[in-house]
């Protein structure tokens, strides 16, 4: 067990490393001058000088990515040009928002698919199972961001249960999942289809195993040993799918957080795109693509716990 | 007294019939063996009893177990019937197993469902039950650290733990070693004493069926053809069926005899090590000695036989002649020239060898047809025939194997897994090799089509000199094939020599061990 | 034939059709605008109603159905191209250093989502279609390779690969003559659910602004422009939503159906 735990951790530093090197040179070192960039082609001569050194760019390359590298594990982000504070603090105001929204969803995706597939597969070719299949048929197709607009458009402008938009921020817990309820929603429904359809077909393979059959024989009922059974082999698949779709949630959180006016990391984003600031284009990525690699690493370690063949191997 | 009553039962699945008025008894303390081969029905009505059909099955009849007439209880009743009044045993063991539940659990389970109990009785009863199935592993296991053999045992613990009053055992050793297979016919025959259970097992292989069964039950498509007490039954087989079926069991075929000729294949002091996973991260890689010392020599036209049990290194060996992997020590030459070449092949050296394989499912890519499946080795040949010599090359090759030529534009699905290895077999002949492996290659085919195929090979050594490596599992099949034989163990070979000097007079003990736990079929006059 | 096959097939084959006809013909003009008959509702001039600037929305989704179709297509066709090779090379040195380099480089990728590949690109190049293309197509390539090479493997322990290998054929041509044709099955179906996962990610990257820009039309950018009008035409927002869930649902039902045509056995990812 701690063999496998050390090898997930040895390959989540190396993803860490690798995962680094492409951001920085696809943002600092494929356009050539950053400074420049950032700056657009009506920029001052003197103001690019000034940049560029504040950015270190007359620096080798390789140190620049060691300092870089450095200063982010030491909470240092560096500073946003365009808002001219430290980007450690512009994530650390976001981040709670996109954070939790995420988990918000990954929450809810998950409760709605675990009991619908289940049921689907417990009830195969009935006509529940085709009720939940058909419904996640549709959930698939859907746009995030359009079922977004829909629930906005039923749920804050007709019925005004919830407020169209915004965030109060966590001084007021309650609230605050309150505004982040349309957003998980909208971000989880077509999720948890997905996650639905994969327990069902999981679980479907795990009860033609013989193992299902040899619990059969010792007096189980079919769905005695669909639970006892089944389950725990299924999820194996099931963990998979929840760990990419974590990403996809944190990166869909991104766009949904635009609808709903949330101040996340997607609204940073999209403000440091239109104004050239790649430092907080570059950190930004850079945490979303930490927070995934991690995420991957939690999932490996989830398998081990469900799976004992993983703690014994390698 | 009756115990177990099946009468006329009938089954339709989808509107094929699967079975037609079958009917046969077992008593309490009796061993009832129902055999035949594949497709004769026989797990069907192991599964009628445990009441475990497909969903779109439709039997008919009545099945009385202990007063009960299984077809008329509800699922519930079944429920609380299986593992309880009837337990089962299945025939593959790898897979029979929750791979997320200690075995202890999964042997527990049967108690808990049927016994208001403690979770810690119940713990405690599973661990005395695997120790008297003979496991001697603690139950905190889980199955991917057994053996097929332990993993069946676990199996049978579960099906045993409330003493029912009859089991049934689906091909329970089929997937075994010899030597496994012996073990746990021995324990099924202790259990059915201790208990005073009734046995109901499935098997095709009918030296099993006349060692261990009281009564003998012989089906074939869906009927039953035969039955009766198995001294009886043996001493007097009524029905054609029966005497062709025991008759393919014990078949012998008269090989030409060898002419003395020159030496072939020469492997001298083998020696192949795998790495295996490391113990400390970064530490030396720990060697799984697979072969050690193979030194043996096959003469042009001479037939030798390999017997082993699973993992004593016998498809290591295949590769390595093979020339499709290397090896660490030793050597292995044909003709002189040593078969494995680096990544370029040797193609004057594989020319002279071709293998037959024993799934016939697996070993034709599905996508192809029959002409364009054997042609595959004129690869090897530096001018591989074309056009009219193409075309006569895949008739001479399907005829000699008994097949039509107009076979050569269909698809594999299209042939029966006996037509499969006659196909397999003109493949490996078609660039007339000096030397055939034969890989386990009859032992997944019904005896009576294992019959055919061995006579086809028998044939084809009158029609020219050819020598092969005759690697099976099934002792009784190597001593008819093969001229000499070696037996292996651990990656050593233990013991060489005439077949008929080793089966008759083994030096080894480990030689000694195999012939003795292979069962046999009586002397039966067909 | 089954149902699922013949629905899908026919919303499938109804979307090429328009994105085909938008070539030669469309009911308006979207270039020209006319804001005098602006967030009409759809009536008999204007099928499907018209847009903040008056642009007849049915023609606008029709040659938005050629930039979705385009871009899903060509990502799809990128993945395939470079991620199947890929998965049949390591899997015939499965266990080397090569194999384990490319799952590594497989997961790597799964890391950056294809927004935030999308990001990266647009950050330093600008937004384009081109980009979505780049960004959706880098994200399906590890996608067909671990599928091609989880369907491989399998296949390279099967005895017919060990008796190609007796004959002296090469890992490359033994890949391309056995394993190949007995995945394609399994890639047709996987395609078509890459190609529905396709059409969403693009509507979204030009919903962001990320993919295509003005003046080619795009479905993501329909439902942008007619967010703040979703209250008082409720038709700008429903209708390019519609096409893109049965565009999607369209594509979905054809994979499954093709599934249960060709081999009900194969098992799709869907992510």
């Amino acid at each position: 067990m701690i063999r496998y735990v050390l090898g997930r951790l040895i390959s989540l530093v190396i993803s860490l490393i690798v995962a680094s090197i492409v951001i920085f040179a696809v943002i600092e070192v494929i356009p050539g001058d950053p400074a420049a960039f950032m700056l657009g082609v009506n920029a001052r001569p003197d103001t690019i000088a000034a940049l560029r050194a504040e950015m270190g760019l007359d620096q080798p390359v390789i140190l620049r990515y060691f300092n870089w590298v450095t200063g982010m594990l030491q909470g240092d982000f560096g500073r946003s040009w365009t808002y001219k504070t430290p980007v450690a603090d512009l994530i650390s105001d976001r981040i709670w928002v996109s954070l939790p929204l995420a988990i918000y969803a990954l929450f809810l995706s998950t409760i709605i698919a675990f009991p619908a597939g289940i049921y689907a597969a417990s009830r195969r070719g009935g006509a529940g199972d085709i009720t939940i299949m058909g419904a996640t048929q549709l959930g698939v197709a859907i746009p995030n961001f359009w079922f977004a607009m829909i629930l906005v458009l039923l749920f804050a402008i007709n019925l005004r249960w919830f407020s169209a938009g915004g965030f109060p921020g966590w001084d007021n817990p309650l609230q605050a999942i309150k505004s982040l309820t349309l957003p998980a929603i909208a971000l989880a429904l077509p999720q948890a289809a997905i996650l639905a359809r994969v327990m069902r077909s999981s679980l479907l393979d795990m009860l033609g195993e013989d193992f299902i059959r040899t619990a059969r024989a010792k007096g189980l009922s079919r769905r005695q040993a669909l639970w006892r059974h089944a389950v725990r082999n299924a999820l194996i698949p099931v963990l998979t799918i929840i760990g990419l779709q974590f990403s996809f949630l944190l990166a869909g959180g991104i766009i949904i957080e635009q609808i709903f006016f949330l101040p996340g990391l997607g609204r940073l984003i999209f403000q440091s795109i239109s104004a050239r600031d790649l430092i907080v284009v570059e950190s930004v990525v850079m945490l979303l693509v930490f927070v995934v690699i991690l995420v991957n690493f939690a999932v490996d370690i989830a398998y081990a716990a469900v799976d004992p063949r993983l703690r014994t191997k390698t | 007294m009756t115990l177990l009553a099946i009468k006329d039962l009938s089954l339709t699945i989808d509107d094929t019939h699967i079975l037609h008025d079958v009917s046969l008894t077992v008593a309490h303390g009796e061993i009832v063996a129902i055999t035949g081969e594949s497709g004769s029905g026989k797990s069907m009505t192991a599964l009628s009893v445990m009441g475990l059909l497909p969903h779109n099955a439709n039997p008919s009849g009545s099945i009385t177990l202990n007063g009960t007439d299984i077809l008329q209880t509800s699922e519930p009743d079944l429920c609380n019937m299986r593992g309880n009044t009837m337990g089962m045993v299945f025939q593959e063991p790898m897979t029979a197993l929750n791979p997320v539940q200690t075995i202890g659990a999964q042997v527990a389970e049967t108690i808990l469902i049927h016994e208001k109990t403690s979770k810690a009785d119940a713990q405690k009863r599973a661990a005395a039950i695997l120790e008297r199935v003979g496991l001697k592993v603690p139950p905190s296991r889980y199955a991917h650290e057994l053996s097929g053999g332990q993993r069946q045992r676990v199996v049978i613990a579960m099906a045993i733990a409330l003493r029912p009053k009859l089991l049934i055992a689906d091909e329970p050793t089929t997937a075994l070693d010899v030597t496994t297979q012996a073990r746990i016919l021995d324990l099924l025959r202790d259990l059915v004493r201790e208990f005073d259970m009734g046995l109901l097992i499935i098997t095709h292989d009918l030296a099993v069926v006349a060692n261990l069964a009281d009564q003998i039950v012989v089906m074939q498509k869906g009927n039953v053809v035969e039955a009766g007490a198995t001294a009886h039954l043996l001493a007097h087989m009524q029905h054609p069926y029966t005497r062709a079926l025991f008759g393919a069991s014990s078949h012998m075929v008269e090989l030409p005899p060898t002419l003395a000729s020159s030496p072939l294949l020469a492997v001298t002091n083998v020696a192949r090590d795998y790495p295996m996973a490391r113990k400390t991260p970064l530490g030396p890689r720990p060697m799984f000695r697979a072969l050690e010392g193979i030194t043996f020599q096959i003469d042009q036209g001479e037939r030798i036989g390999l017997v082993g049990e699973s993992g004593c290194g016998k498809s290591t060996l295949t590769r390595a002649i093979l020339g499709l992997e290397d090896v660490q020590s030793g050597t292995i030459t044909v003709d002189g020239a040593p078969v494995f070449t680096g990544k370029q092949p040797n193609l004057d050296v594989r020319r002279k060898m071709q293998v037959v394989f024993q799934d016939p499912y697996s070993s034709f890519n599905p996508r192809h047809r029959v002409d364009r499946l054997i042609t595959e080795p004129f690869h090897l040949l530096p001018n591989p025939p074309t056009g009219t010599a193409r075309d006569e090359a895949i008739t001479n090759a399907l005829r000699d194997v008994g097949l039509s030529p107009d076979d050569a534009t269909k698809y594999i699905h299209e042939f029966s897994g006996g037509q499969r290895q006659r196909i397999a077999i003109a493949r490996a002949l078609i660039i007339e090799p000096a030397l055939i492996i034969f890989d386990e290659a009859v032992s997944a085919l019904d005896v009576s089509v294992r019959a055919q195929v061995l006579d086809l090979i028998a044939d084809l050594c009158r029609k020219r000199p050819l020598a092969y490596l005759f690697i099976s599992h099934d002792l009784s099949v190597v001593r008819t094939v093969t001229d000499k034989v070696m037996v292996m163990k651990a990656g050593k070979i233990v013991e060489q020599g005439e077949t008929e000097t080793v089966f008759t007079n083994p030096q080894h003990q480990y030689t000694q061990t195999l012939i003795a736990a292979a069962p046999k079929l009586p002397a039966i006059t067909v | 034939m089954n149902r699922n096959l013949i629905i899908g097939s026919t919303l499938t084959a109804v979307f090429l059709l328009l994105a085909a006809a938008s070539f030669f013909w469309t009911p308006y003009d979207i270039q020209s605008l006319d804001i005098p008959n602006k967030l009409q509702s759809p009536s008999g001039g204007n099928l499907l109603g018209t847009d903040h600037f008056g642009r007849d929305i049915l023609s606008m989704i029709m040659m938005g159905a050629r930039t979705s179709i385009a871009v899903a297509l060509v990502a799809v066709g990128i993945g395939m191209a470079i991620g199947v090779p890929l998965g049949l090379l390591a899997a015939a040195r499965h266990g080397s250093l090569l194999d384990e380099l490319i799952m590594r480089g497989n997961d790597l990728v799964f890391a950056f989502p294809s927004l935030v590949i999308a990001i990266l690109i647009t950050a330093v190049f600008g937004a384009s279609a081109v980009n979505a293309i780049i960004a959706i197509g880098i994200f399906n390539i590890p996608v067909f390779a671990r599928l091609s090479r989880a369907a491989a493997l399998p296949l390279w322990e099967r005895d017919f690969i060990l008796a190609a290998r007796v004959c002296g054929k090469s890992p490359t041509r033994i890949s391309i003559e056995h394993i190949l044709p007995n995945m394609t099955n399994l890639m047709i179906v996987q395609g078509t659910i890459q190609f529905s996962l396709g059409i969403l990610a693009e509507a979204a990257l030009s919903y962001i602004g990320l993919g295509a820009q003005p003046p080619t039309a795009s479905w993501g950018r329909m439902l942008a422009d007619a967010q703040t009008l979703v209250s008082i035409a409720p038709h700008t927002a429903l209708v390019p939503g519609f096409a893109i869930l049965l565009m999607v649902l369209g594509l979905n039902l054809m994979g499954d159906g093709l599934r249960d045509w060709l081999d009900p056995r194969i098992r799709v990812t869907r992510a």
